[in-house]
């Protein structure tokens, strides 16, 4: 499924919302819907964009949405799928929008026991990096060394001083139909991954990575570029997982200079040298595994 | 109309069977476990025809029935002490969605000290999660209220989630005969479920928003309204009930020799069995005892319980409850009534079956006793002095 700007539905079905400028979990979710179309029934849990979205009576989804509780993003979308089915009702996609705190920490048995049942929707995980909403917390796919207002960044302690979740990995590790990785700096690819998504039978995952300026500490101008550069220094990839099998869909060359993405934002700008060295050692790491193991297409 | 001898749950699950829920999500917890395993079953030999969802928690269990029933259809669940305590969360969401599910809800203690025996402190502790909550006194009541619970709950008046309470093993696990209605009476009883209250791809919706302070307080005005909406909806469908199947209920209480009674215990759930064998034998000695049985928590039955007591001389609350460094949450509800009803009697509160300790007949014939000579506020019968 080939997507570009000039297919895509010139309908807007997340509109009027009040995210911030520059939001990119509110760009992920906008297009994603415009891929889905209309039928799409989304299932948000708290969480930024049910915070921007669902304020009664300002409701801003153009097609069927509902908040679910914060753990229960996957749980709400079997029930509908069910419902839905049951109703007799055939043409229709079920796809959650929750963000890394909703999916990868109070979410991710939910999405766990969707995922085993191999039940007929899309999740997607918008990737801020933290509990935004709520004011920039520290969540489970919070990178290593960032600063958060619950991971301060002082003498001691420079921030977050564990890794990201591999969510992608713990999807895939559930032989799940199909799982990927993407940005909403590289738009296209994520998605014809949704597009992709939607012609799966089963449980899909769609994990994007979304830049909050507000959290990451950058003007509301750069998330797109955060966005790409997060995947041009290797610290972030583009993959997919089918058929039992792991495909690297972007092969860089060359790694652009992980010290400058980090050293842009806010969020890393305390990271000392030895700090810095660590990040590019554990990208080393895991490209070296991704390089030797996956599908390199 | 078939006669079989069935346990709490297995009469359950048959009325659950007749009421044909279209998803039906569930998690195992002792002992809710056999009304599952027997919907299980039906669905497997095609006797039931429902989506079953093997969801991997309580939590689940209730957000995956939310969203079914978000999508128009007819959905059921079931829990049980911890597992009711850990989806609540999900029983005021629901309550708030205004999603009719029916669940029941196996009374048993919860911990700590863990214990898989029967009290009510489960369920008395969501008095307040915006659901019906009925208690079920035998199985074939059981039966009957799984049949009753949809249509009332569905009703556009009420739109409330429904609660079915059953004594842990007191009820779900001993056997008693039940008459099993038959499948066209049942349809003839319960229509398939139609609502607007849900997703439509034709007319698509935004549900479960979020509302400002001044819309969030018309939304809880109207979940009141709704839940007492339920009161003349009960009423109506018992009546429907008898009608098509012969058996009578009465409301949101069930009251026993009342009328002239002096001394009258006010419980719940399958003890007021033992307290109205008590009240025969005490009459026998000349002694005017009397019992309510409550049937329905919520909405409460302010008025039947302050008129059923009016004319007697002290009541006793009788309760598997207590909320600790107070009393026992049915005895608040119940003086509550009877102050603001103004009948103005003394009335004592008796805590007794906690993690599922015996309450023997003697226990009511001291209930009684106590209720005529007047005792402390608050009594944990049976209790030994090196208990203590």
């Amino acid at each position: 499924m080939s997507i570009n700007a000039k297919d895509l539905c010139k309908d807007e079905f997340f509109y009027g919302h009040k995210a911030c400028a520059g939001c990119g979990g509110s760009l992920a979710v906008r297009n994603a819907l415009k891929v889905l179309g209309p039928n799409a029934v989304a299932v948000l849990p708290a969480g930024c964009m049910s915070a921007v979205g669902f304020n009664f009576p300002q409701l801003c989804f153009a097609n069927n949405a509902i908040i679910s509780t914060f753990a229960g993003t996957a749980s709400m979308l079997t029930g509908i799928e069910a419902g839905f089915r049951r109703r007799g009702i055939t043409d229709f996609t079920a796809v959650g929008f929750a963000g890394d705190g909703g999916t990868a920490d109070i979410g991710i048995q939910a999405l766990s026991g969707a995922i085993d049942r191999n039940d007929n929707i899309i999740y997607i995980c918008y990737d801020n990096e933290a509990y935004m909403n709520t004011g920039i917390q520290k969540s489970g796919l919070t990178p290593f060394g960032a600063k958060t207002t619950t991971t301060p960044a002082g003498k001691n302690v420079h921030g977050n001083i564990r890794p990201k979740k591999n969510m992608f990995e713990i999807a895939a590790a559930h032989d799940i139909p199909y799982a990927a990785t993407a940005t909403v700096g590289y738009m296209n690819d994520f998605l014809e991954k949704v597009g992709k998504a939607s012609q799966i039978k089963g449980t899909k995952y769609i994990h994007v990575i979304a830049p909050c300026p507000t959290g990451w500490g950058i003007p509301v101008s750069d998330t797109i570029d955060a966005a790409r550069e997060i995947v041009d220094c290797g610290l972030w990839y583009l993959a997919e997982y089918e058929n039992g099998e792991y495909n690297i869909n972007h092969n860089p060359a060359t790694f652009t200079s992980v010290s400058e993405y980090l050293k842009k934002q806010g969020r890393f700008r305390h990271l000392s040298d030895e700090d810095i060295a660590v990040i590019e050692k554990s990208r080393d790491k895991k490209w070296e595994k991704i390089r030797r193991s996956w599908n390199l297409k | 109309m078939a006669r079989k001898f069935l346990s709490g749950d297995e009469a359950f699950a048959e009325g659950i069977r007749l009421a044909k829920p279209d998803v039906i999500s569930a998690y195992p917890i002792t002992p809710q476990t056999i009304v599952v395993e027997r919907l299980s079953e039906m669905v497997e030999n095609g006797s039931l025809d429902s989506e079953f969802i093997h969801v991997e928690s309580e939590h689940s269990a209730l957000s995956c029935a939310m969203g079914a029933s978000a999508s128009g259809v007819r959905a059921f669940t079931a829990t049980s002490s911890q597992g009711l305590l850990y989806m609540a969360e999900c029983l005021y969401y629901a309550s708030g969605g205004r999603f009719p599910i029916v669940m029941m809800n196996a009374n048993r203690s919860t911990a700590l000290p863990w214990n898989i025996y029967g009290d009510q402190r489960d369920s008395l502790s969501q008095l307040d999660s915006g659901w019906i909550q009925a208690y079920a006194e035998n199985a074939q009541e059981a039966l009957d209220l799984a049949l009753m619970s949809f249509r009332i709950a569905e009703h556009r008046d009420v739109s409330t989630p429904f609660m079915i309470n059953l004594d842990g093993f007191i009820l779900t696990h001993t056997y008693e005969e039940v008459n099993i209605p038959d499948r066209a009476d049942a349809d003839r009883f319960l229509e398939p479920y139609e609502t607007e209250n849900r997703l439509d791809l034709n007319e698509p919706k935004n549900m479960a928003f979020s509302a400002g302070p001044d819309y969030n307080y018309i939304f809880k005005y109207k979940e009141h309204q709704g839940m007492l909406g339920a009161v003349p909806v009960i009423k109506e469908t018992e009546e429907k009930f008898a009608e098509i199947f012969g058996r009578k209920y009465t409301g949101l209480t069930d009251t026993y020799l009342t009328e002239d009674a002096d001394y009258i215990i006010i419980t719940l759930g399958t003890i007021a069995g033992l307290c109205r064998e008590t009240a025969d034998r005490l009459r026998a000695e000349g002694k005017k005892a009397g019992v309510v049985r409550i049937r329905y928590m919520r909405p409460f039955p302010a008025d039947e319980i302050a008129e059923a007591v009016k004319n007697a001389k002290a009541v006793a609350v009788l309760e598997k409850d207590i909320s600790f460094g107070n009393e026992g949450a049915v005895f608040t509800n119940v003086n509550s009534a009877l102050l603001t009803a103004g009948v103005k009697i003394p009335s004592y509160n008796f805590i007794g079956g906690l993690g599922g300790r015996n309450i023997s007949a003697s226990d009511i014939e001291e209930i009684f006793e106590k209720t005529e000579n007047g005792t402390e506020k608050v009594t944990f019968i049976g209790i030994g002095v090196d208990e203590k």
